[in-house]
């Protein structure tokens, strides 16, 4: 099995191999629409302790005595099989953001950045944060209407990205678009293992 | 800072009221920590004693009859992450349930890769 147990005489269910997508970008590049498109998602908060150096940037003059923030992400489950079960989750993608990444980030299948052409800065500190981490990562260029539509090569080049990085174009409101987004990150893994069969995600 | 906002910072400030009151204002979970996908089920057998357990033990001991990720638990129970991870650890310090780890190595597995794509192709 895919699970280690570290305690005996569970009930004799077969246990699920649960396996984490994260879908991050910027403040509304469409991370809960693409989410939403293809499952049901519901709220999962995160309680943090405010501690690092810098966390306290973004807090507002009379609240900087707060130690602790919530954070909800859109998390979302699909079920491939009784015992295969995908888990999204939306994660907001600035760098203040980047404590409860790592908890997400270990020994995920991998991340897809949504991209909105008209703010493609607000990715750079996904892009940053996946190269480190070595979580494989796609970038999905959200189609919005009335956006200017950029060739892939011109995103790449503005996010400065490796060549084997793929770059997809998505309507984060279609099921199918979304799905399929999903689906090249997944065949991205699966290119990158067999580059390099020894490659293992992040691991604890 | 005067020394008097400072007692008001992290450890200092006692136990964060909401929703850590359920934890005994407790933040971190003992033991090892979990993953967001690490598996709960209850343990075949085990007895719960009911004291000591907040009803919150109890209603995530019935969630967990069959296996059910940690995730799944918070965002079901409407819970903090944090909460709901250090009510499994008190859980799996009584022996009543069992905590399965994925194993990231797994996902070396190009097999298992191809059944994640196959499957979402057919969504």
């Amino acid at each position: 099995m895919a699970y280690a147990s570290s305690d005996q005489g569970a009930y004799s269910h077969p246990t699920p191999v649960g396996i984490k997508i994260l879908v991050a970008g910027g403040f509304g590049a469409g991370k809960t629409t693409m989410v939403s498109s293809v499952t049901e998602i519901r709220p999962l908060r995160t309680e943090e302790h405010l501690s690092e150096p810098g966390a306290h940037i973004d807090l507002t003059d009379g609240v900087e005595h707060k130690t602790t923030t919530t954070v909800a992400m859109d998390f979302g489950r699909i079920t491939i099989r009784e015992d295969l079960v995908v888990y999204l989750f939306g994660t907001p993608g600035q760098r203040r953001f980047w404590f409860m990444w790592d908890d997400l980030a270990l020994g995920a299948l991998g991340a897809v950045i949504m991209a909105d052409t008209r703010r493609l800065a607000d990715c750079f500190a996904s892009v940053d944060y996946f190269e480190c981490q070595g979580t494989p990562f796609i970038v999905a260029v959200n189609c919005f209407d009335g956006a200017k539509r950029f060739p892939e090569g011109a995103v790449r080049t503005a996010l400065d990205l490796d060549p084997d990085v793929p770059v997809v174009l998505c309507d984060a409101r279609q099921r199918a678009s979304s799905r399929d987004v999903l689906i090249a990150l997944v065949e991205h893994a699966i290119n990158l293992l067999s580059l390099d069969p020894g490659y293992v995600s992040p691991a604890r | 800072m005067s020394p008097a906002a400072d007692r008001w910072l992290d450890g200092d400030a006692g136990p964060v009221v909401r929703p850590y009151a359920l934890t005994g204002g407790r933040t971190r979970p003992s033991g090892e920590s979990f993953d967001l996908v690490s598996m709960v089920v209850a343990i075949r057998g085990s007895r719960a004693d009911p004291l000591g357990l907040e009803p919150e033990h109890l209603v995530v001991l019935h969630r967990c009859r069959l296996p059910i990720s940690v995730a799944d638990l918070a965002a079901d129970l409407d819970l903090p992450l944090g909460v709901v991870r250090i009510l499994i650890a008190d859980l799996r310090e009584g022996g009543l349930v069992a905590v399965h780890h994925p194993v990231p190595m797994r996902l070396t597995d190009p097999r298992l890769l191809r059944e994640v794509a196959d499957g979402l192709r057919k969504l």
